[in-house]
């Protein structure tokens, strides 16, 4: 699966984790009932100005100035509304802050202006940043296109790679200023503070690249440390494991480049 | 104009005034001054105090006018009222700003540092960043900025100070009852002390700084315990100075006998102020030395 | 002193100035330098808050400009950064609350019968420290542009978040000072202001009678001093940090990066209401005149004003849910940034049922507040979609909160104040604008903003971050329309100028009562108000007070 963004996108991605889709579920009722309700105020309104014009002959009632029965539901039918939201809002922060049955443990470090990667235990650590032909056209100052560089600022020199169906720990921190690493597939954003761990889990359903961005500005390069996740069944995960371990560089960009081989994640 | 101080409706509203516009002139001197010093321009610190003395001067100039409109009766209760308020929310405004320096000291310590140690939430801080810290009170933090230093006790000099300060509220209670009474020579001796305390404090404080600088080496940098005791210490140590300042300014205006019996807005203002660096203190002295 | 009987009369309008010192001789330097008029002193609010609304204006059509396409074409990353940071500091210091105080410093005193500010010379020095600080505030990025001086204006956001905004070189000790010049400034102009409301009402105007403008003023300075004193203080801390070696926001210290945020919005969730409240005020003064009708449920409006305050002490730290915090305090901070829905729902509902067989005229302060109304809510909507945590994991720091924050602050606080404008331009200048050109400006702006601010919605809900100078091509056409909406409600703002400009010099003359609806003791003055109103507390006769009677 691709969960890049597209031309005229409108909406959240539904992304490939339980979190994610705890996001979009949250995100679609809150869209709805702010419509709904927007519908009948903005509506309400819309009547009122078109039928109560001066121009209309219409007299004004000076005498409806107050109304404790209409002030009393208009109190309380919002507050049932907003029980409505935070009752699966609670459910779903609480799932989120679930992290325990973790398999893997993942240290992400936000540096001025990358990130670094080190599979906890593994022995595995390196840096990521903006990929060359991006860096290229951006410093050039010429328009980017589509066949130039289709992932403008969107890929890495190396990737994450990671095992689907596995619950993976991030311990999340920065080594200079504040950054946040973000991946909307993933439905969550972590800040990396210096000084500080952070925490936070994923669980990826399906195979697939997926590409985010750091999310809290960190100085001038802000905008060009993008992250590129690539998950990939447990087998092939180990493999390139093993290959980073033995510091094959070429083996392990071979299969972060080609696998997985079934799923339809792009290079 | 001479009439309208008599008419309780008519609210006295100065005329133009050169102080306000020349006072920003100043403040923005200095401002600009101590901007360009801390960036490390010699010519910066000059500046910052020329335009600080401009500063008071402008207050000078102004509480001068205030003075002798005040003398010329031109207020009426309204004005005064309005003094009063003033104070009083200007007073609050300033409770607000040590509020922001105790909510930073009970931040770091409430949460900060027990996270940093690896308690409740901030477990895997103190596993994968600051292996082995553990905080207590007090701490320079995990990286032990500013190496280690020996705190002020506080039932030395600290508690010295609390009872100077706790007698000068007292002191200045019975000046006030003596300038209402009409005790012009009890009012003196008792505002003088009050002056005289508040200078002691500060004469101590300076002991105590001293002391920390040279003998304790705690300083500033020494994490987050040195900055919030000095950044709360020194603000309140600047407002007893102000403070002091100002209880000299009045024992002045009362020598020139500028005060009646029940119009004495400046003196009671003061004397609100007075108070409030008192309250403060005994804040201070409980959060910052005894806990 | 035959002169007091009349002005008495005639709520003090007509009173020749009983003094001899010569008001009315003054000259041009004296009048607009040493002022102590509160009418002046507003003008001169308005006139500053206009010259920075177009500077920060200029400074997002910058930032408009270099998203107009993907690529880095016009600025550099770091000019960028400043731009968006010298942006909001501007906008939100240095136009919007400063136009708020001057609709105040007009309006409060002929709304309650006060011959002027309780502290006049005090009102002065509030105001002429504004262009002071702004000047400091400016002097780092003036610096480097015209002078190739030094590295620039502040680049870490208007949150000044350290450790980057600690990286500022320069121009921190610049920033941090000119923020307390203006807290200084803000901090004597709310004490001013609540020392005219509570002390100064004529007798006859309780404070339950107060116009809903006064109130929102009076509640609105209260947030004032309770929360500037705290963004010193947070800057302060910055301020030692970088200059004296403290460790408040440093973890190797024993400090917190978080901690700065925790202050920082502890004032800056008030700071937004700071923003609002008074364009409710204005709105809720508007809305009644034009429907002819009482506004509806007046003291609810009111008891509503003092909840959403009150509830704005508490909610600081919805905008830190990603900073890590515990389950308790995302959950926490979730429940009490919900709840202000319900106190700003009374006050939609209040302004839609006051137009509720009403009778309607749309001219332009009209069109701006019901503008208001419609957009805040849709950006009362988007807050409370962030103020959802789960969501808000993916929404923050993207341009779904940037078209949030546009949508309360510029169709919400810009356009109660253009409304405001409107409204009171005849008792301020004695002529009536141009009605034609109003209704353009307001159909313009309307127009231009939403294609300005709607497509960013959906770039932050497709992944585009804020704070860059640059993104995928996938963002490149809602960029494109936001940038041509940007520019075009720009320009629009150069009719809202000349408008103004316009009244200010002739037109049709205005009568004292300027509005066939408009009810309030500012209306029983003649226009334009004259340079003394109420020398003499007036006699308040019936209908001269909007709500006279507290039932409505
Ligand atoms: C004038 C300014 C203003 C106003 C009024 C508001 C109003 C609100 N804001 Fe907004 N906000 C900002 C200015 C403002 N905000 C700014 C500047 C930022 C970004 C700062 C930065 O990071 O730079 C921000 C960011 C911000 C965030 C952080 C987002 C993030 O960074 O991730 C959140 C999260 O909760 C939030 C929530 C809200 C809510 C719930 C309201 C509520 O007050 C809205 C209430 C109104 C309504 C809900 C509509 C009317 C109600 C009804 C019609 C009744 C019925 C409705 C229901 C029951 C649903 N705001
Ligand atoms: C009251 C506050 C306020 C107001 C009024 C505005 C008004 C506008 N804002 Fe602002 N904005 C903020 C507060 C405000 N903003 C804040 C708090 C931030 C966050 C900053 C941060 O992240 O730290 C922000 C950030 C922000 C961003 C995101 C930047 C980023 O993340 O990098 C953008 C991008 O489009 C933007 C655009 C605009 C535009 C186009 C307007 C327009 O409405 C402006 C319209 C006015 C004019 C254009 C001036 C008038 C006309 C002229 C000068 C004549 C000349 C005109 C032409 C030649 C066309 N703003
Ligand atoms: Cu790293 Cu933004
Ligand atoms: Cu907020």
């Amino acid at each position: 699966a691709d969960s890049e963004p597209v031309r005229w996108q409108l909406n959240m991605p539904e992304g490939v984790t339980r979190t994610a889709q705890n996001a979009y579920e949250m995100h679609m009722l809150m869209l709805y009932i702010c419509v709904i309700i927007g519908i009948v105020v903005f509506g309400a309104m819309g009547y009122a100005m078109f039928k109560f014009r001066k121009s209309k002959g219409a007299k004004p009632d000076v005498d409806f100035t107050h109304s404790t029965k209409l002030e009393i539901i208009w109190t309380v039918v919002p507050v049932l509304i907003l029980v409505i939201m935070a009752v699966p809002a609670t459910s779903k922060v609480m799932e989120q802050y679930t992290a325990k049955g973790h398999e893997m443990t993942v240290k992400v470090t936000g540096y001025q202006w990358m990130w670094r990667y080190e599979i906890v235990g593994e022995d595995v650590n390196f840096l990521s940043r903006l990929d060359r032909e991006s860096d290229r056209i951006r410093q050039s100052g010429e328009t980017p296109t589509e066949e130039k560089a289709p992932h403008y600022l969107r890929d890495v020199d190396r990737v994450l790679v990671l095992p689907t169906e596995t619950k993976i720990r991030f311990v999340v921190t920065a080594d200079d200023v504040i950054h946040a690493w973000w991946v909307p597939a993933l439905g969550w954003k972590q800040d990396a503070i210096p000084g500080i761990i952070n925490e936070a889990w994923t669980e990826i359903a399906t195979p697939g690249t997926y590409r985010g961005v750091c999310a809290e500005l960190c100085g001038k390069d802000h905008g060009f440390m993008p992250i590129v996740v690539k998950a990939v069944p447990k087998a092939e995960y180990q493999a390139w494991l093993a290959a980073q371990k033995a510091g094959d560089e070429a083996e392990a960009a071979r299969i972060a480049a080609t696998a997985p081989a079934d799923a339809g994640g792009e290079g | 104009m001479a009439q309208t101080h008599d008419d309780p409706n008519v609210y006295y509203v100065p005329h133009h005034s050169p102080w306000p516009f020349i006072g920003s002139i100043t403040l923005f001197t200095t401002m600009v001054g101590v901007a360009n010093w801390f960036n490390g321009h010699a010519w910066g610190q000059p500046v910052f105090y020329i335009g600080l003395i401009a500063t008071l001067s402008v207050l000078f100039g102004w509480f001068g006018n205030v003075i002798s409109e005040s003398l010329a009766g031109k207020y009426n209760e309204k004005v005064d009222a309005s003094f009063r308020m003033g104070m009083m929310w200007f007073i609050f405004s300033e409770v607000m700003f040590f509020a922001a320096f105790f909510g930073a000291l009970f931040y770091a310590r409430q949460f900060a540092l027990p996270w940093l140690s690896g308690e409740g939430d901030g477990a895997l801080t103190n596993q994968f960043l600051w292996a082995g810290y553990t905080a207590g009170w007090p701490t320079a933090g995990p990286a032990e900025l500013g190496g280690a230093f020996q705190t002020i006790p506080a039932w030395g000099l600290p508690l010295v100070n609390t009872l100077i300060l706790l007698t000068s509220g007292v002191t200045i209670t019975i000046a006030h009852h003596a300038l209402k009474a009409g005790h012009r020579k009890s009012l003196l001796v008792w505002l003088g002390a009050t002056v005289l305390l508040g200078s002691i404090f500060l004469y101590y404080q300076g002991v105590e700084y001293y002391h920390a600088y040279h003998e304790l080496n705690l300083t500033l940098g020494s994490g987050i315990y040195g900055s919030t005791f000095f950044m709360l210490t020194g603000f309140h140590g600047m407002h007893v100075f102000l403070g002091t300042l100002m209880l000299a300014i009045i024992w002045l205006r009362c020598l020139k006998g500028h005060f009646s019996k029940d119009h004495h807005f400046a003196f009671e203002a003061v004397a609100w102020y007075w108070h409030f660096v008192d309250v403060v203190w005994l804040g201070l002295f409980l959060f910052v030395y005894v806990l | 002193m035959a002169t007091n009987y009349t002005a008495h009369d005639a709520h003090g309008t007509t009173a020749a100035h009983d003094d001899h010192h010569g008001e009315h001789k003054q000259s041009f330097f004296q009048r607009w330098f040493y002022s102590t008029n509160h009418k002046d002193i507003g003008t001169l609010y308005l006139v500053f808050a206009l010259v920075m609304f177009f500077i920060g204006g200029s400074m997002a059509l910058v930032i408009r400009a270099e998203l107009f396409q993907p690529g880095l074409q016009l600025v550099e990353p770091e000019f960028f950064n400043q731009m968006t940071t010298m942006h909001a500091l501007v906008m939100i210091f240095g136009a919007v609350m400063p136009a708020f105080v001057g609709l105040a410093n007009w309006m409060v005193p002929l709304m309650i019968g006060a011959p002027d500010m309780a502290l006049p010379r005090m009102n002065n020095w509030s105001f002429w420290i504004m262009p002071f600080a702004f000047t400091l505030l400016l002097m780092p990025l003036i610096l480097q542009v015209v002078f190739g001086i030094g590295g620039g204006g502040p680049a870490g956001g208007w949150t000044l978040y350290p450790p980057l905004s600690l990286q500022g070189g320069n121009s921190t000790a610049f920033t941090i000072f000119a923020i307390h010049l203006m807290g200084i400034s803000s901090i004597m102009g709310a004490i001013n202001i609540i020392a005219t409301i509570l002390n100064m009402r004529a007798p006859g105007v309780d404070l339950l009678k107060m116009p809903v403008f006064v109130w929102t003023w009076l509640i609105t300075a209260f947030l004032l001093i309770a929360v500037m004193p705290v963004l010193a203080g947070a800057v302060t801390m910055l301020l030692t940090d970088k200059f004296f070696d403290t460790s408040f926001f440093n973890a190797a210290g024993g400090g917190d990066p978080v901690m700065f945020q925790h202050i920082f919005w502890f004032f800056g969730h008030p700071e937004v209401y700071i923003m609002i409240l008074p364009a409710f005020g204005v709105v809720s003064e508007i809305i009644p005149t034009f429907a002819r009708k009482p506004l509806f449920g007046y003291q609810a409006m009111v008891y509503a004003t003092a909840s959403i305050a009150f509830l704005s002490f508490i909610v600081w730290a919805h905008h830190m849910f990603t900073v890590g915090m515990p389950l308790g305090g995302e959950l926490y901070f979730m429940y009490a940034t919900m709840l202000i829905a319900i106190p700003t729902g009374v006050k939609v509902f209040n302004w839609a049922t006051t137009m509720w067989r009403g009778s309607m005229t749309f001219e332009t302060p009209m069109l701006f507040a019901i503008g208001f109304v419609i957009m805040f809510t849709i950006g009362g909507f988007s807050g409370l979609m962030l103020a959802i945590v789960p969501a808000d994991f993916q929404y923050h720091d993207t341009y779904f909160v940037v078209a949030h924050f546009h949508y309360v602050l510029v169709t919400g606080a810009v356009f109660g104040i253009m409304a405001g404008v409107y409204y009171w331009l005849p008792k301020w200048t004695g002529h009536m604008y141009n009605e034609t050109l109003g209704k353009w400006h307001f159909w313009l702006s309307t127009i231009f903003v939403n294609l300005l601010f709607f497509p960013q919605h959906f770039l932050g809900l497709a992944g585009m971050q804020r704070r860059v100078p640059d993104y995928n091509m996938a963002f490149a056409d809602f960029n494109m329309w936001s940038s041509i909406g940007g520019f075009g409600f720009g320009i629009s703002q150069l009719l809202f100028a000349y408008i103004v400009w316009s009244a200010a010099r002739g037109g049709v003359k205005a009568e004292a009562r300027s509005w066939e609806g408009a009810k309030g003791l500012e209306w029983t003055v003649p226009s334009p108000a004259p340079h003394h109103t109420f020398t003499l507390p007036p006699v308040i006769k019936d209908g001269d007070l909007a709500h006279g009677d507290i039932t409505h």
